[in-house]
């Protein structure tokens, strides 16, 4: 009895690292991680999605490596290790995709090998796969990855919507004269604004229904 | 050498194509340190130094060591790698021999190691000036040129954006909204204003 409760705890715990990439701590909106990519590449659903799952492969790669080495790794010299296990994962990802993907590689262009600086991956190899085991890093690793690319398909999904009148590719929206600019730049960073706006508004509401309201100047801050 | 070619690289990496606002690279440093003026100046300084560094650099072994031997896919650890040491390299020497400029960008430099701006100028230098793993004319002084204009672009943004937000964090703005979420609908209008240098021809 004692033994399947034990199991079924540990089942509970890392269930709870899996989804704690995709809500609470989900690098793009709470943490505000790996932005240059989120932006650059959420033109499409499909461009979207593609890096996602490019992402979650680094990470989880890495994630699972660098819980592996961990004892072995000097703390002095490890981010320079984390660099070389990253990257040899992200050059894995560059050689498939484009033997594999020539088109989507093309669609995402330099973001590829970025995804070497991209900080989430860095992060949760500095905080998390660094100190705990394989098993938790895995799951850590899917999480946040399956989190950023969720992230990515809500902000290609309104842009692709909005910019271009389509939903992967379908044509949604008729008789709606698409708007360009949500499909370039600007569009980008307005979305991404809002959005993070609206999770705060959330944050911020759940917080003031719990407690008494501040009034005065300490409201305002 | 050809100095139209160096005016539509620096028109072209300042204005229209400016790596922040147009190509979404090294945006985290750019919400991150641009509340205040005087580090946001000091962080895109030092990007400025380490992309114009890193690309000659990267370009040399980019044409001397990687193309020879026929591992250009190796490019990215390679360029991590150098850049990630030569940042390192910069951070200590800076610290021995001019403690005052360490103080006014030091601290930035360990970041500027995952900004996606100098890897991304590396990368693009690597695509832009060989042609069939071929280097064109001049290819090493317009990577140079390519990276100190990136830099230049992301200190003319850096510089924008701080003064905009150190004015904003007087007024009264939506809770929901203040800093970051503001930063980016304030970059976004920054941005649209810059599509506007996109109809310049050379």
């Amino acid at each position: 009895m004692g033994e399947a409760q034990e199991i079924w705890g540990e089942m509970r715990r890392l269930f709870k690292e899996f989804t704690k990439g995709i809500t609470v701590e989900n690098p793009t909106f709470s943490l505000v991680l790996g932005l240059c990519p989120t932006l650059a590449v959420s033109t499409s659903v499909i461009n979207a999605i593609g890096m996602g799952l490019a992402a979650t492969f680094v990470l989880l790669g890495s994630n699972i490596i660098i819980s592996l080495v961990r004892k072995l790794i000097p703390s002095q010299i490890r981010i320079p290790c984390f660099v070389v296990i990253i990257a040899t994962f992200v050059t894995i990802v560059e050689l498939l995709m484009k033997a594999y993907f020539p088109a989507l590689n093309a669609a995402l262009g330099i973001f590829v090998p970025l995804i070497v600086v991209n900080c989430i991956v860095l992060g949760r190899a500095e905080a998390f796969a660094c100190k705990r085991p394989v098993v938790d890093s895995i799951f850590d690793g899917l999480g946040m990855g399956l989190g950023f690319t969720l992230a990515l398909c809500v902000i290609a999904g309104i842009r692709e919507v909005l910019g271009s009148g389509d939903f992967l590719g379908f044509g949604v929206l008729k008789g709606f004269e698409p708007i360009t600019m949500m499909r370039l730049a600007p569009g980008a960073l307005l979305t991404m604004g809002l959005l993070i706006g609206l999770v705060n508004f959330w944050h911020l509401k759940r917080k003031t229904g719990k407690e008494i309201k501040k009034a005065g100047c300490d409201g305002c801050k | 050498m050809d100095v139209s070619r160096f005016i539509t690289i620096m028109v072209s990496m300042v204005f229209i194509n400016n790596f922040i606002l147009s190509k979404f690279l090294g945006l985290c440093s750019f919400i991150g340190v641009s509340k205040e003026t005087k580090p946001a100046v000091s962080m895109g300084l030092a990007v400025t130094f380490v992309t114009t560094a890193s690309s000659i650099i990267t370009w040399l072994i980019y044409r001397y060591l990687l193309i020879p031997f026929n591992i250009t896919y190796l490019r990215t650890i390679s360029f991590i790698l150098v850049i990630a040491s030569f940042v390192q390299l910069v951070e200590m020497i800076i610290r021995k021999s001019a403690p005052a400029l360490y103080r006014a960008f030091g601290i930035y430099l360990p970041l500027i190691t995952v900004n996606c701006a100098v890897l991304g100028v590396a990368v693009l230098n690597s695509q832009e000036f060989f042609v069939n793993s071929r280097p064109v004319a001049g290819g090493l002084l317009m990577a140079a040129a390519q990276g100190f204009f990136a830099g230049a672009g992301y200190l003319l943004a850096m510089l924008l954006m701080s003064g905009i937000r150190e004015r904003l964090e007087l007024l009264d703005v939506p809770k929901s909204l203040k800093d970051v979420p503001l930063a980016f609908i304030v970059a976004s209008l920054m941005s649209l204003a810059f599509m506007g240098f996109s109809g310049f021809k050379f």
